[in-house]
């Protein structure tokens, strides 16, 4: 018998999106009770790992709504929704306002004001930072004031294997409890995705191991569309080899990229940031980099071409003030002292523009199931994100996301409890069938392997009809792979080779999602660079794509772009 | 291949449903001459062993998920070069806390003293957003800063000696947290955390071995923390005989 726990909201994910949803919960009504389930303690989850800052218009400076709004969207090379944009920009200051208030160490100005940083593509200093450990700061503050809450209960090393759906509506998960190796159901009026991005589909990424699509991969599955997933961001300086991030807020506080011959190409050259320089938006800096690689001016290493990221002329002093995490990294992981010598960069996967299709609200099609932050699509990103809009980004709508899940709550049932431990216990099932199953001969890390090396060839930073249509038929073939996998671990407890299993199962519908949307997408627009298709085309691509699940492989579907204010133009820096 | 060298991993094994005491197994494998710790568990797991457990995610010394014992001493794995070893490795769960499976420990007795320093702002009266942020000097914020980069890796409950002794211990990761809110300018809870850590099991307990600060990977210095928790403590004990409502401003 499969054991069932009842909360009114259960939040997946436990990131910044996740324990930001369960604060306003519990603070909304003081009679709810939220489950927060997280695959790891959420102070593991990889908004740790972000460095630079979060955005957000400081109230009585020079800067405006409308600045903020502009640059977003423009960023987003006109496909973000602007209702979105501008619901973003109004809420921005109070969460990140609220987080100051919860104790985050946000770094200040001898006044005692909060302090700002340059930031890529936005034309004011509005990026808020605690020296270059912001999200591992934001993290940590919102997890210690979760803990105040009682009614915030944790399911920690939970992995949802399912959304549970009764009636048409979503009513539960579930969840493969780590420790026990048991399947358990959580049920809940509401659920909340809050499970992040899938830059493990690829084989480079600043991302951590954790990172698998997962909240995506349940949604997909559920019937739920996946919106604009051919726009992956590469940031352009990952440390080679590793891919760990080395922080844009390097080039915010001053830092060149040089190429072989000592050049500031984004300076000397036509690569369309104008002034901007190294404070272009990411995409554009990720070509520019590919396209000096491919002149022959960049620098060969033990893990290919790479630039360099020059910070010597800032001065230890105010490296080890601004970016002593930067330092740290490049000694521990590159083997170099940044205020000696310049780092090793290239462009790395670092983020998903696509995920859960939702509107504003966070809500999706399918009633009862919101998402937030990296995992959802609400549209705030369109083809390219800001650097330091995604921290902000998970505050704001994982708070819209769980007021709106309340809401919807307050008005609906608690669904067919008979019905919903059967799906449980077919689930447990499935799970205990794949435990240890001896069939077949493929290996977990082969599988993952090909796929990596397919996304990276398909969709790359620069991409072309050929090999997208090659990654698309390869991923499809490795799915079929999938279900002749071979597994050696039949332990219940803690067992860790499930787990990468399932996580890779998730990973190959994303991939698959992301390789199909970004062949149909025939232009370049923001992240998506197709060598065939060179230039933007509102004509025929001014719209969102959704992917759908059938049976038979993925299904495309147009959705309209919501334009208010800014009407696109040219995207010149 | 040709720039990988061999060498051994001596890693400790763990199956309560198939053990009654943990034993080791030894891997060899070739490894690159950057890889850390992790790299080499990691390639076990992928290519040799899908049966070994282990916790990770970042691999950049953030997480805090990838503590173990490499040749018998706190570390963390992601950040520990192979390099600065021999050709024999020995790594292991976790010292003083008890172990789930082969690497993996059990964090929920650090969750529940975690909990207990109260580590959110403890204000009277609370400011609304739209009233704006609370004014701290950059000095102010440097009182605490440094306390407040801890990453939850337990690499100090494993070289504490006290730990091991004294279950119940705070320990050095959740005095230093408690520590960090009571030197911070907008908070103003110190009166409840210095009961906590008056208590048995509190800021006394600690020996002045030093050990835990020996081995943080971030620098935090939870021994200084715990030091300065000792003399606030009693100098707020003492206080509040003088005045029941006195506080640290």
């Amino acid at each position: 018998m499969v054991e069932v726990v009842r909360h009114d909201i259960v939040i997946v994910g436990g990131g910044g999106a996740g324990i930001r949803a369960a604060i306003a919960a519990v603070e909304a009504d003081p009679k709810v009770t939220v489950a927060l389930v997280s695959k790891v303690y959420p102070m593991r989850s990889h908004t740790v790992s972000a460095e630079g800052g979060a955005a957000a218009v400081v109230p009585g400076s020079d800067d405006s709504l409308d600045k903020h709004a502009y640059d977003t969207v423009k960023g987003s090379d006109f496909l973000a929704d602007q209702d979105v944009v501008d619901y973003f920009v109004e809420q921005a200051p109070l969460e990140l306002t609220r987080l100051e208030h919860w104790g985050c160490p946000w770094s200040r100005n001898d006044d005692g004001s909060v302090a700002t940083r340059p930031f890529g593509g936005m034309q004011i200093p509005r990026t808020w930072y605690a020296a270059d450990k912001v999200g591992f700061h934001m993290l940590h503050t919102l997890f210690q004031h979760c803990m105040r809450f009682d009614r915030i209960v944790r399911y920690d090393e939970y992995f949802v294997t399912k959304l549970l759906v009764d009636g048409g509506a979503v009513k539960g998960v579930a969840a493969l409890d780590m420790r026990e190796g048991k399947t358990r159901v959580v049920l809940g009026r509401a659920v909340i995705l809050a499970t992040g991005g899938a830059g493990k589909c690829f084989p480079f990424t600043t991302n951590g191991t954790i990172k698998t699509g997962d909240g995506m991969a349940l949604a997909y599955r559920a019937g739920v569309g996946l919106k604009d997933m051919e726009f992956v961001q590469y940031h352009p300086t990952g440390l080679p080899g590793t891919g760990i991030l080395i922080t844009e807020a390097s080039r915010g506080e001053g830092g060149y990229l040089i190429n072989s011959e000592g050049e500031r190409f984004l300076v000397t050259r036509d690569y369309g940031v104008g002034q901007k320089a190294e404070l272009g938006p990411r995409d554009m800096i990720s070509r520019a980099i590919m396209q000096e690689i491919s002149a022959g001016r960049g620098i060969k290493g033990a893990y290919g071409e790479h630039v360099q990221l020059d910070l010597r002329h800032l001065g230890e002093a105010k490296i080890m003030k601004r970016l002593p995490f930067v330092r740290e990294l490049s000694k521990t992981y590159a083997g170099v002292d940044p205020v000696h010598q310049p780092i090793p960069i290239r462009p790395v996967v670092h983020y998903m523009m696509g995920g859960v299709d939702t509107n504003v609200t966070g809500a999706t099609d399918l009633p009862g199931l919101y998402a937030a932050g990296e995992c959802a699509s609400v549209s705030l990103n369109g083809a390219n994100r800001l650097g330091s809009n995604s921290l902000t980004e998970c505050l704001v709508f994982g708070a819209r996301a769980a007021i709106e899940a309340l809401k919807y709550a307050r008005g609906t049932s608690e669904g067919n409890e008979t019905a919903l431990r059967r799906q449980g216990e077919e689930e447990m099932a499935r799970i205990d069938a794949l435990r240890g199953r001896k069939k077949g001969g493929e290996r977990i890390s082969q599988i993952r392997r090909e796929m990596n090396l397919a996304m990276e060839r398909g969709c790359g930073v620069y991409r072309d009809q050929a090999s997208m249509q090659q990654t698309v038929a390869e991923v499809a073939q490795l799915k079929g792979r999938y279900a002749d996998l071979a597994l050696e671990d039949s332990s219940k407890v803690f067992n860790t080779e499930i787990l990468t299993a399932l996580e890779l199962g998730n990973m190959l519908d994303v991939a698959e999602t992301i390789a199909v949307a970004a062949l149909a997408r025939q232009e370049s627009r923001g992240a998506h660079a197709c060598r065939d298709y060179p230039t933007r085309n509102d004509q025929k691509f001014l719209h969102h794509l959704l992917v759908f699940f059938t049976p038979a492989g993925p299904r495309l579907e147009k959705k309209a772009v919501t334009i208010t204010r800014f009407q696109p133009e040219e995207r010149k820096y | 291949m040709s720039d990988r060298q061999k060498k051994t991993f001596v890693i400790t094994r763990f199956d309560p449903d198939k053990d009654e005491v943990p034993k080791t197994q030894t891997y060899e494998i070739p490894v690159r001459p950057d890889w850390k710790v992790l790299d080499a568990l990691n390639f076990i797991k992928d290519e040799v062993d899908g049966t070994l457990s282990h916790r990770w995610s970042c691999r950049m010394a953030v997480c805090g998920s990838c503590g173990m014992m490499v040749n018998g001493e706190p570390k963390l794995t992601c950040k520990t070069a192979l390099s600065d070893y021999g050709d024999t490795v020995e790594v292991g769960p976790l010292s003083n806390f008890p172990v789930i499976r082969d690497l993996v420990v059990e964090l929920e007795g650090f969750m529940e003293k975690f909990k207990a320093v109260k580590p959110w702002i403890l204000r009277a009266k609370e400011k609304a957003p739209e009233e704006g942020v609370y004014r701290q000097s950059p000095a102010e914020l440097e009182a605490f800063k440094q306390f407040s980069m801890c990453i939850n890796c337990m690499l100090c409950y494993a070289a504490c000696p006290v730990v091991g002794n004294e279950p119940d211990y705070l320990g050095p990761a959740a005095i230093a947290l408690g520590h960090r809110y009571n030197l911070d300018s907008r908070d103003e809870g110190d009166a409840e955390r210095n009961q906590v850590f008056r208590e048995e099991g509190g800021v006394y307990s600690c020996s002045y071995a030093n050990e835990c600060s020996e081995v943080c990977p971030k620098n935090v210095d939870p021994a200084a923390a715990i030091n300065q928790a000792k003399f606030l403590a009693v100098v707020d004990w003492a206080k509040s005989f003088v005045s029941p409502r006195s506080r640290k401003k």
